[in-house]
C-alpha cells in the first residue's frame, strides 16, 4: 500500500501499524514523537493498535527544546 | 505622530512596501514585543525587531554572557562576556535604533511571574532553551489570550509555529507535556550550528512583524521545520484544533501557569532512555 509519510509517498506492507512505521522509519525515541494520521493526532497508547490504510497521510512532530 | 526626516530615511525600505507603508511603520513603532531568552534565537530576533522599529521590546533572561555563547548569539560581543545578557542586548539595540525602548527583565520566567511579564505586550517570542519554559510560555499565552511564536533549534535543525488565540492548535495540543529531563538532548549536550539561531530567530521576528502589520499568513496550524544539512524547509500541517487540549481545550485541566522543572524531576519514569 502507498502511504505519504512526512511528505514522501512510499510503498509499505499492508497492515502496518503506527508503531511498526516508527521502527521502519528509524525514528529516535518513538515514545516522544507526536504522530498524526490524516490530520488527526494518534494517542501514544494507540500507536500499536492503529493500523494504517492505503493513501493515509502520516506526519511526525518532534520535540526540539534548544534555543539559547 | 508624524515621522521625522531621519525616520523617513531609516524606514524607507519598509515604507515603500505596499504591505507596510507609513501606516504599517507606525504600527510597528507603537507595537510591544516581548522576547523571552536573549540567546541563539532571541539575539537575531531582537536585532531585526529593533532595526524594524518595533517601539517597545522587552527582553527577559537571567543569564550572563558566556564566551561559549558568542558562536551564535550575535547581539553580544567579546567585551560583553560576564555582563547580564539583557543589559548587553539593550546596549546593542540602543546603539542600533534610538526609536526603540528596551525593557529588561533579568529573571527566568516562572509560574509566579509569567502572566505579569507578558501582560503589556502585543506578541511574545519563546526564544528559550528548555521545555519547562516552553510549556510555561505556551500555557500563559493561552490563558492570557496572547499570540506568540514558539521555536526550537538543535544541531542542524530548527522549527517554529505560531499560536494566535482561536486560530488553531497551541504548542501543548501538539506536544502534550514536557519530555522527562535528559530524554531529549539540549543544545549544550548536542550542539547547534551558529546560523540556525539566525534563521529560525529571524523567522520568529518576521512572524511578529506580520502579526503586527496584519499581513500574510502566519504559521498558525502548521509547524515549519528546517533541516540545514539537506537545506530543506517543510511546512508540516498540524491537526485542526480538537478541543481536547489540557490548556486550550473545551474543558481545560490547566487554568494557571505551572512550573514544570520540579515536577519533571520528581518521579518521572525515564523508560527506555534511562
Amino acid at each position: 500500500m502507498k502511504l505519504t509519510v512526512a511528505g514522501e509517498s512510499k510503498d509499505f506492507k499492508d497492515g502496518l501499524t503506527v508503531a511498526e512505521l516508527l521502527v521502519e522509519q528509524k525514528v529516535d525515541t518513538p515514545q516522544f514523537v507526536t504522530v498524526s494520521v490524516n490530520d488527526n493526532f494518534v494517542d501514544k497508547e494507540n500507536f500499536d493498535s492503529t493500523v494504517l490504510k492505503e493513501g493515509d497521510v502520516v506526519e511526525f512532530m518532534f520535540f526540539m527544546g534548544g534555543g539559547a | 505622530m508624524a515621522f521625522t526626516n531621519e525616520q523617513l530615511q531609516r524606514y524607507s525600505r519598509h515604507i515603500i512596501l505596499k504591505e507596510v507603508g507609513a501606516k504599517g511603520q507606525k504600527k510597528l513603532l507603537n507595537a510591544k514585543v516581548l522576547i523571552i531568552g536573549a540567546g541563539g534565537l532571541g539575539a537575531p530576533a531582537a536585532m531585526y525587531l529593533g532595526a524594524a522599529g518595533v517601539g517597545t521590546i522587552g527582553i527577559a533572561d537571567a543569564d550572563e554572557v558566556d564566551l561559549s555563547n558568542l558562536q551564535r548569539q550575535i547581539i553580544h560581543s567579546t567585551p560583553d562576556v560576564g555582563k547580564a545578557k539583557v543589559q548587553s542586548a539593550k546596549e546593542t539595540l540602543n546603539a542600533m535604533n534610538p526609536d526603540v525602548e528596551v525593557k529588561t527583565y533579568r529573571q527566568f520566567v516562572a509560574a509566579d511571574n509569567i502572566l505579569e511579564l507578558i501582560r503589556d505586550y502585543d506578541f511574545v517570542l519563546d526564544a528559550t532553551d528548555n521545555f519547562p519554559a516552553k510549556f510555561l510560555i505556551n500555557d500563559a499565552c493561552v490563558i492570557a489570550g496572547k499570540p506568540f511564536s514558539h521555536a526550537g533549534i538543535i544541531r542542524f535543525q530548527g522549527q517554529l509555529m505560531t499560536y494566535v488565540p482561536g486560530q488553531g492548535p497551541c504548542y501543548r495540543c501538539v506536544f502534550k507535556e514536557p519530555p522527562p529531563p535528559e530524554a531529549v538532548p539540549t543544545c549544550k549536550q548536542a550542539g547547534v550550528i551558529g546560523a540556525m539561531g539566525g534563521i529560525i530567530g529571524s523567522l520568529q521576528a518576521l512572524e511578529a512583524v506580520k502579526y503586527i502589520l496584519g499581513v500574510g499568513d502566519l504559521l498558525t496550524g502548521s509547524l515549519l521545520t528546517f533541516n540545514a544539512l539537506k537545506m530543506e524547509f517543510r511546512k508540516v500541517r498540524l491537526p485542526k484544533w480538537d478541543g481536547k487540549c489540557a490548556v486550550c481545550g473545551e474543558h481545560p485541566s490547566i487554568t494557571a501557569p505551572v512550573d514544570y522543572a520540579q515536577q519533571a524531576c520528581e518521579g518521572v519514569n525515564l523508560g527506555n532512555n534511562a
